[in-house]
């Protein structure tokens, strides 16, 4: 039986990587005793992956992963077993039964929402100007970024990836391309108004929180982005 | 959720900042103002190292039993962090309440081996606590050192209020009833440090004064206060299944050395191997019963979900209980996905039985530990592993598909000759051929045999204390001459050699048998940037070098000397069960080449069955 669950990520475990967050989940999931399933071969190791890897030092309020299990009882049952075995801060919120066949999270991943917001005294003296600025540089035709990688520099039109972006309370909201095809990061959307702006923002001046993580139900011309917990949930 | 000590930007700009946020899971929870003792129980290593000693989650899991406790752990920040600590004069903190350790009643720290003394400086320094005893005030904590280390504590008696000798388990917590009477009456830190002076095992250095001969060496070392003992006795469990063991491990976020559960299943050894100090500071040995292990291993693997679970002791292949615990770790949990990952054993038909079970036979390597390349050197140092036993292993090894063989050696043991040294070469090519002896098409390639040699230091309460110790032109000597032997070794392209490195261990034989003098030198040290010695990309030998020189030290004097029977040695006003005595008649022993039995073969009175129980006792009613 395959299984989606949805996760937060909160306060000190932000600095905890990607690769020790599958180590901690596969420890959970013994001591949560869920019957889940074990590849085969020498060296068996548990059938479970994950959507979208954080970075560290984000915050998030949507994690996916999603394991194989040999029985369970319900769902509820499965996020009570992993709440009662949790470190502080993450905490299992979604639990969902999916068809056989559904795709696995990490392929689905299309899109994301973050919100940003100044770390503590990091905010400029013109927070008001800045956010201004943002909402002018986000409905150019072109959203155009100097990409830095070892094969040199290229530019980059970051349009076609930002869905929304928008702000409330001094806090920046974005919907962005995510997954395999086009992964854009909220610090590279930072970077580019940075660049546009021409004005470079201090180091680490950003708390970001990734809220939802959606795969596309539409096709590409016509994208329906729907949140991961709810595609492919088996209806019995 | 508590805030962290760190700020975000220097958490993001350090390695691994998991290291220091606490926040694990099994990580004991209080309310620090409910309690009437802070704790910090210190490992001055990085996190991934002192997370994976089993002592600390012993003692950790004890002293959190308690209500009135709040016990905490402190581990060295890296040197990144280290670095901007000090420019930020950031107090060092422990990882459950971030609170700064100069606020704790105690600081206890664990003193595993030599070369971490430089980081036990870092931890009070950059805990803003004075780094002498004698400059701490009514309002500092108690700094008390224990461990393996602690069986010499002078060198390191400048900078600790007391020591804890012995095993953690049994007078801690008497020791922390009288700090909180002497609390409660308003008593000062002196009067504190007598009533612990009267406790078995523990033992104020500031109570007591060394005078020394014209030499260098020891005139007398008594007690200047009527509350310290002439004696102190090492602390032990008598009973092992009495003694509490850890429920509920923490589990680190980060990967760790010993990512594992660990099993306790033996304390103390029987085979008295005259270079080994644990072998002889924890006899006599005591043993578990299968069914403590049992109950724990469940307990264990629930509390925490590791994939891994492996067995811990000296000399495991003597536990009594071998085959049981083996074969019920392996039939319950095989099938779960836990791996059960195996002590060094004896090799025999046993062990390759539950090897093949177990590992990858093709990738995993069979382990001997000759300890020395011939068998009168082996007699010397009364390691019972004979050639014969050690190629008998080895070819029924090959025989079930084995093709790697690790050899461990020393060199510069005493009464070493160039034919023991050669004798290194000669028993890995025997090894080697043995394996060549299958025929071509039922042996699985080439055989890879990898000899190791570490150099020899003498430890206290070994019957080698009394040994010199070789310069370290003499070590490299000895391993160039170890390895232009392998080099005329026929099956040579089948052998490997690896010897260790000479500049540390010099510096541990200082350590090692080090007295008062030393705590300077380990300051000076310090000061001049010394720190991680343990860690080959740290250690700073010409800083060392130097310091000798300031200080105005000998090296020779702690290492290659020449010691007399009747020597009093800084170590000498410890009672740690083996009688000096004793050790006097193993050092003759061993000079004679003579072998002692086993403690299962035969008593020979080292002292250790005053301790009234373990393998002293054993089957008798």
């Amino acid at each position: 039986m395959k299984i989606r669950i949805k996760f937060t990520k909160q306060g000190p475990v932000k600095f905890v990587g990607h690769l020790d967050i599958m180590r901690y989940f596969q420890k959970a999931m013994r001591r949560a005793d869920i019957d889940i399933k074990y590849s085969e071969g020498f060296s068996p190791h548990q059938v479970m992956s994950f959507a979208a890897p954080l970075g560290v030092g984000l915050t998030s309020n949507g994690e996916y992963m999603d394991i194989e299990v040999h029985s369970m009882k319900d769902c509820d049952t499965i996020m009570k077993q992993l709440n009662d075995v949790m470190a502080d801060g993450i905490c299992v919120t979604e639990c969902h039964c999916l068809n056989d066949d559904a795709k696995n999270a990490m392929s689905l991943v299309a899109a994301a929402d973050y919100t940003v917001t100044f770390r503590e005294g990091k905010a400029p003296a013109d927070e008001k100007g800045f956010f201004e600025g943002l909402l002018t540089f986000k409905d150019q035709d072109h959203i155009m970024i100097v990409k830095k990688s070892k094969k040199g520099e290229r530019e980059v039109d970051l349009k076609n990836l930002i869905y929304q972006l928008s702000v409330c309370d001094n806090k920046i909201f974005m919907k962005i391309s995510s997954g395999s095809a086009d992964n854009l990061k909220p610090e590279l959307v930072m970077e580019a108004y940075d660049q546009w702006r021409g004005e470079a923002s201090p180091e680490f001046a950003f708390c970001i929180q990734r809220e939802e993580v959606y795969g596309n139900t539409g096709n590409e011309a016509n994208p329906v982005l729907v949140p991961l917990g709810l595609i492919g949930e088996s209806v019995e | 959720m508590k805030k962290l000590a760190l700020s975000d930007e220097i958490l993001l700009s350090i390695e691994k900042p998991a290291r220091y946020i606490g926040n694990e899971v099994n990580m004991a929870r209080k309310d620090t103002d409910s309690v009437d003792i802070r704790f910090g129980m210190c490992f001055p290593d990085v996190y991934e190292i002192g997370m994976s000693h089993l002592g600390m989650q012993i003692l950790y899991d004890m002293f959190n039993r308690r209500e009135d406790i709040y016990c905490e752990r402190i581990f060295s920040p890296w040197t990144d962090l280290d670095k901007i600590m000090r420019e930020k004069k950031i107090p060092l903190f422990a990882l459950e309440s971030q609170d700064p350790i100069k606020e704790f009643d105690f600081i206890g720290i664990t003193i595993q081996y030599e070369m971490c003394y430089t980081n036990i400086l870092q931890i009070l320094d950059l805990g803003q606590i004075p780094l002498h005893a004698c400059e701490r005030q009514e309002g500092d904590p108690i700094i008390i050192g224990g461990g393996p280390c602690a069986y010499n504590p002078e060198p390191l008696a400048d900078f600790f209020d007391m020591f804890y000798i012995g095993e953690g388990e049994t007078v801690y917590f008497e020791l922390m009833d009288r700090y909180k009477d002497n609390k409660k009456k308003g008593g000062s830190r002196r009067e504190f440090l007598e009533m612990a002076a009267e406790i078995d095992g523990i033992y104020v250095p500031s109570f007591y004064d060394v005078l020394y001969h014209e030499d260098g060496t020891i005139k007398s070392m008594t007690p200047n206060n009527s509350h310290a003992k002439a004696t102190v006795t090492k602390q032990l469990v008598v009973n092992m299944d009495d003694a509490t063991y850890i429920e509920k491990p923490v589990v680190p976020f980060i990967k760790v050395t010993q990512d594992r559960v660990v099993l306790e299943i033996q304390r103390g050894c029987i085979r008295g191997c005259r270079f080994c100090q644990a072998g002889n500071v924890y006899r006599p040995m005591r043993e578990h019963s299968l069914e403590y292990l049992k109950d724990y291993a469940y307990k264990l693997l629930k509390n925490t979900g590791h994939e891994e679970i492996s067995l811990s002791s000296l000399s495991s292949s003597d536990y009594s209980e071998l085959e049981g615990i083996v074969n019920f770790l392996i039939d319950e949990f095989k099938g779960k996905g836990v791996n059960v990952s195996l002590p060094s054993l004896r090799i025999d038909a046993f062990s390759l039985d539950v090897m093949s079970k177990v590992q990858d036979v093709r990738k995993s390597s069979l382990t001997f530990a000759p300890e020395a390349g011939s068998q009168r050197l082996r007699d010397v140092i009364n390691k019972g592993l004979t050639e014969e036993i050690i190629l008998k292993g080895a070819g029924e090894a090959f025989q079930g598909g084995w093709n790697r063989v690790k050899l461990y050696f020393m060199l510069g043991l005493p009464t070493e000759t160039v034919e023991d040294m050669e004798g290194i070469a000669e028993l890995s090519e025997k090894v080697a051929e043995i394996y060549y002896e299958i025929p071509k098409d039922q042996r699985n390639g080439k055989v890879q045999v990898i000899a190791s040699s570490s150099f020899f230091v003498p430890k206290p309460f070994t019957p080698f204390q009394w040994a010199r110790m070789n310069t370290k032109d003499e070590f490299l000597q000895k391993a160039y001459l170890v390895k232009d032997k392998f080099r005329t070794m026929l099956n040579q392209k089948s052998l490997k050699y690896n010897y260790h490195e000479a500049d540390l261990t010099v510096l541990e034989g200082v350590l090692a048998r080090g007295d008062r003098k030393i705590s300077a030198l380990i300051e000076e040290v310090y000061k001049n940037g010394a720190l991680y010695d343990s860690w080959s990309e740290h250690f700073k030998n010409d800083v060392w070098l130097k310091a000798f020189e300031t200080c105005g030290l000998d090296s020779d004097f702690y290492t290659v000397r020449e010691r007399s029977l009747d020597e009093i040695f800084p170590w000498d006003f410890i009672n740690a069960g083996v009688s000096k005595e004793f050790l006097k008649r193993e050092w003759q022993n061993a000079i004679d080449e003579k072998v002692t039995p086993n403690c299962r073969m035969q008593c020979i009175g080292c002292g250790a069955k005053s301790f009234e129980g373990g393998v002293c006792y054993e089957n008798q009613n």
